[in-house]
C-alpha cells in the first residue's frame, strides 16, 4: 500500500495563535435523509457522537460529525478506519437512497489555536463570528480569503478548518498571515 | 452589500458566499411549444426597478438553491423562500405590499 502522507504533513506556524495543520485525518462524505433512522444509527456507531442539529458539528477527539447541508454530513474518523467506516455505512444502508464516499485524501484539517483564533478567522471569512453568535459546537461553510472551506470551533480557544486539498498551502499561509499581524480587538 | 438568509440552512450568507441564478418563476417552453413561447422562455426577461424576484444558490455554504424577493433600486431584501414553488408565498407577497402597495411582476400582484 502507498504511504499516505497529509497535504503539508503537519506544517506549524506557531505564534500566539498557532496554526498547525493536523495531519491526516478520515473524512466521509455521506448524502441522504439526515431524517432516516437508519442513517443517524449508523452514524451513532461510527463516531459514537450526538447527531448534529442544523448548522452544528460535535466532535470528540479523531471522531465527529459535521451539518454540511439539508442532505449531507461529514463523517470524522481516524485516517486509518474511514475504509473500515463505509464497509459498516454501506451495509446498513444498502438497498436506502445515499451516498458515502472516503474524501479524507481530497480535503486537508487545519488548527487554529490561541486566545484570538476567533479574530484569526474573522478577518478572513464573510461570517457573523461575534461570540453571541458563533459558539463552540457551531459549524459553518463558507469561504476564507479566496477559496471554500468550512470550520467549526472545538472549544473557546481552537478552531477546525477543512479546505481542499489543493489549497491546503493557501489556506495555511493565508490563517498564519491573519495569526501573525494579531488580534483585532473588536469582540473583547 | 446584499445579505440574503437561506432557507435551506438557516445562515445568513453574505453576497460573496452566494451565485445569482438570474429571474425566478421562468416557465420552462420545451419540445412542442410555439417559436414565440420558446423565445419568450429563452430570452425575454424582466428588467424591473423596483420589486424583483431571483435566484440564488448558495455556493460557498450549502449548495442548494433559493429564492429571493427584493428591490433593485434600494437593495431592500423583503425575503427568501425555498425554490420548489411555482410562485411566492403569500407572506411575502404580503410584505411586498406592506412596503410598495400596488406592485406587481409578471403576472404575480
Amino acid at each position: 500500500m502507498s504511504n499516505a502522507v497529509s497535504a503539508l504533513q503537519g506544517r506549524t506556524a506557531p505564534g500566539e495563535v498557532t496554526i498547525r495543520e493536523a495531519g491526516l485525518r478520515g473524512m466521509i462524505i455521506l448524502r441522504g435523509d439526515l431524517a432516516d433512522k437508519k442513517l443517524r444509527k449508523v452514524c451513532a456507531d461510527v463516531t459514537s457522537v450526538k447527531f448534529p442539529d442544523q448548522g452544528q458539528a460535535n466532535s470528540e477527539g479523531d471522531k465527529g460529525l459535521c451539518w454540511m447541508s439539508p442532505d449531507e454530513l461529514l463523517v470524522l474518523v481516524p485516517y486509518t478506519e474511514a475504509a473500515d467506516a463505509i464497509a459498516k455505512i454501506d451495509a446498513k444502508l444498502a438497498g436506502t437512497h445515499y451516498l458515502a464516499e472516503n474524501v479524507s485524501d481530497a480535503r486537508a484539517v487545519i488548527l487554529v489555536e490561541g486566545a484570538f483564533c476567533r479574530d484569526v478567522i474573522a478577518k478572513l471569512a464573510p461570517a457573523d463570528l461575534h461570540p453571541d453568535s458563533f459558539k463552540p459546537g457551531d459549524f459553518r461553510r463558507t469561504r476564507l480569503g479566496q477559496v471554500a472551506a468550512a470550520f467549526w470551533m472545538r472549544d473557546e480557544d481552537t478552531f477546525e478548518v477543512i479546505c481542499f486539498r489543493s489549497v491546503a498551502e493557501y489556506t495555511f499561509d493565508l490563517l498564519a498571515m491573519s495569526a501573525k499581524s494579531g488580534e483585532v480587538g473588536h469582540f473583547a | 452589500m446584499l445579505i440574503l438568509h437561506c432557507p435551506c440552512c438557516g445562515v445568513d450568507a453574505d453576497e460573496t458566499d452566494l451565485h445569482a441564478g438570474g429571474q425566478a418563476h421562468l416557465k420552462r417552453e420545451g419540445p412542442g411549444s410555439s417559436d414565440d413561447d420558446f423565445e419568450d422562455y429563452l430570452f425575454m426577461r424582466e428588467n424591473p426597478k423596483g420589486v424583483h424576484f431571483e435566484r440564488w444558490r448558495h455556493v460557498y455554504g450549502c449548495g442548494k438553491w433559493f429564492h429571493a424577493a427584493r428591490c433593485t433600486s434600494t437593495l431592500e431584501v423583503f425575503g427568501t423562500y425555498p425554490a420548489q414553488t411555482l410562485e411566492p408565498p403569500q407572506e411575502i407577497k404580503d410584505k411586498i405590499s406592506a412596503k410598495r402597495p400596488g406592485w406587481s411582476w409578471g403576472t404575480f400582484q
